[in-house]
């Protein structure tokens, strides 16, 4: 029985990386997916993963499937779109989630035209849903780099980052790290979706970093544990998801985000912190 | 801080969005450990006032001078800005009031712990520590950013209707505190709605309608006519109002 969970691992490399790959990306975005919630701006996340397409879409047009290429293309993109967005919705009447979405829109659309421009639909399905299984040893560096990153300027911007979004006025007054802060904290979520989208593609990686955050918030209002359950549940979906598409020979990409997906289900059910069973049987009310 | 010396300095002051001023042409100073209250009707510019002297709004015109740094404000804004959903304890919200000293990554000692303790003992919220400040009333949201008042322990603090829609125990147990700060030399700067309070407890007043209507001692200040005049002022908006041409300073 332990068999059908160790065997896959031990006997084949290619599953070792993958399980390499998606605890990287679970490390680095986890945590930023929980801010992205706290900032309401899950959406932004996956406005932007849409946007990295086009850029990665040139790296491969110049230079096909490089890794260098294709990651530069993608962090052009995905800043570019960042700071477009921003800037439309500050001197228009359009608020930021039209304007993103205006720009997602745009962006995926002229990703999917650069593609086919040279490449099979072979190609096109690499760059939309990743290939997990193929990951070599550049990519695996490139995605521990990132988390690495990520996980230390989070430590260092944890103050701003939280008062931030509790408090922006105070923050203003006491300090001016809150621009510099939001800049460097869309630079990580760039960094993030950019380092998913080599395993997961440019369509899933955004939910490697939502679905452990979401599931998160039903178990805990306190951030820090929130960033840990999230991490966890990113490992633990990255883990079963590659079992479950191992034996049942189901695509891995999707089958982790859908591991993640029923994880999430199951913690809006049951999460001790406002579950939907919880709140339909909330018990009888108390003293005081 | 001697009596005598200047904490903010206001030159001929214009504030406003787009070109449009919200207070035109302000001038004066406020002496330092002075207790002053902010008066007038709604959109008199009272908000937009407190905004230009933390400097989160640039003066269309004039210059606002202060004594220090504006890091030696403290500065509590309406009780709506905040976002009350966030998961965030109280005693983490109020230890806030640290960053001026403690910084973006600075630590807190076991004296500062000692302080944040005091902070919540004088406004009445021991025991609240672990508490979300999704669960606080609105009272007690207002007491925990009191504490953090207390804990910036700046020269001086501005407050922006702090007793809107407080009751009556939290109202008195707050502004036994803004009368600690005032013992303490250290320079107040509220904006009030009720008169009453405004006469009783603030013995300076600036009444403003977009212009400044009249500003000193309380009892002058809010004299009937004053009043009056402050009320016909503010309500005209003009779509083609000209170019202001009185004289900068």
């Amino acid at each position: 029985m332990l068999d059908l969970f160790y065997t896959p691992f031990a006997e084949f490399e290619f599953m070792q990386r993958a399980l390499v790959g998606v605890i990287a990306i679970a490390l680095g975005g986890g945590p930023v997916g929980v801010f992205l919630m706290l900032r309401r701006m899950s959406l932004t996340g996956d406005a932007m993963a849409h946007a990295i397409l086009p850029g990665a879409a040139v790296g491969y047009l110049l230079a096909g499937l490089s890794l260098p290429a294709m990651t530069i293309g993608g962090l052009f993109a995905g800043v570019i779109v960042a700071v477009a967005a921003g800037l439309v919705s500050r001197f228009t009447a359009l608020k930021e989630d039209a304007s993103l979405a205006a720009f997602y829109l745009l962006s995926l659309a002229l990703g999917v035209t650069i593609v086919s421009l040279r490449g099979s639909n072979v190609d096109l399905l690499h760059v939309l849903f990743g290939t997990v299984l193929a990951l070599d040893d550049s990519t695996l560096l490139l995605l521990a780099s990132i988390s690495t990153m990520t996980v230390l300027a989070l430590a260092v911007l944890y103050r701003p980052l939280v008062l931030e979004c509790v408090d922006p006025i105070f923050l203003r007054s006491v300090s001016r790290a809150g621009t510099p802060t939001h800049l460097i904290f869309l630079g990580l979520v760039v960094m993030n979706l950019v380092g998913g989208f080599h395993a997961l593609g440019t369509l899933l990686a955004v939910g490697m970093m939502m679905l452990p955050a979401a599931a998160s918030r039903f178990w805990s209002s306190d951030i820090t544990m929130m960033m840990i359950v999230s991490i966890a549940v990113g490992i633990v979906s990255g883990f079963s998801g590659l079992l479950l598409s191992f034996h049942a020979e189901l695509p891995a990409g999707p089958a982790i985000i859908l591991s993640a997906g029923a994880i999430y289900v199951m913690s809006l059910l049951l999460g001790r912190e406002g579950g939907l069973l919880w709140l339909a049987w909330p018990g009888r009310h108390l003293e005081a | 801080m001697s009596s005598t010396s200047t904490a903010i300095r206001f030159d001929e002051v214009t504030l406003g969005y787009g070109r449009r001023p919200a207070v035109h042409h302000l001038d004066g100073d406020i002496p330092a450990g002075s207790l002053m209250a902010v008066v007038g009707p709604n959109g008199a510019g009272k908000s937009t006032l407190l905004k230009g002297i933390v400097g989160t709004l640039k003066p269309l015109d004039g210059q606002i001078r202060l004594k220090g740094s504006a890091s030696g404000i403290a500065y509590l804004p309406q009780a709506a800005e905040i976002d009350r959903s966030f998961p965030l304890s109280v005693y983490d919200l109020v230890a806030m009031g640290l960053w001026t000293q403690s910084g973006l990554f600075g630590g807190i000692a076991r004296r500062d712990r000692t302080r944040i303790e005091e902070a919540l003992a004088a406004v009445g919220l021991i025991g609240f520590e672990r508490r979300p400040i999704s669960t606080l009333s609105g009272g007690q949201m207002q007491r925990a950013l009191f504490a953090r008042l207390l804990l910036q322990d700046a020269p001086v603090i501005l407050l922006d209707e702090p007793f809107t829609a407080i009751d009556a125990k939290t109202t008195a147990d707050l502004l036994d505190l803004v009368r600690r700060w005032h013992d303490e030399a250290r320079t107040v700067v509220a904006v009030l709605h009720d008169l009453d309070m405004v006469r009783r407890i603030f013995p300076q007043t600036l009444l403003i309608a977009r212009e400044p209507v009249a500003w000193g001692e309380t009892g002058e200040v809010l004299s009937p006519e004053n009043l009056l005049k402050a009320r016909r002022m503010v309500e005209a908006y003009d779509p083609h109002a000209d170019v202001c041409h009185r004289s900068a300073a």
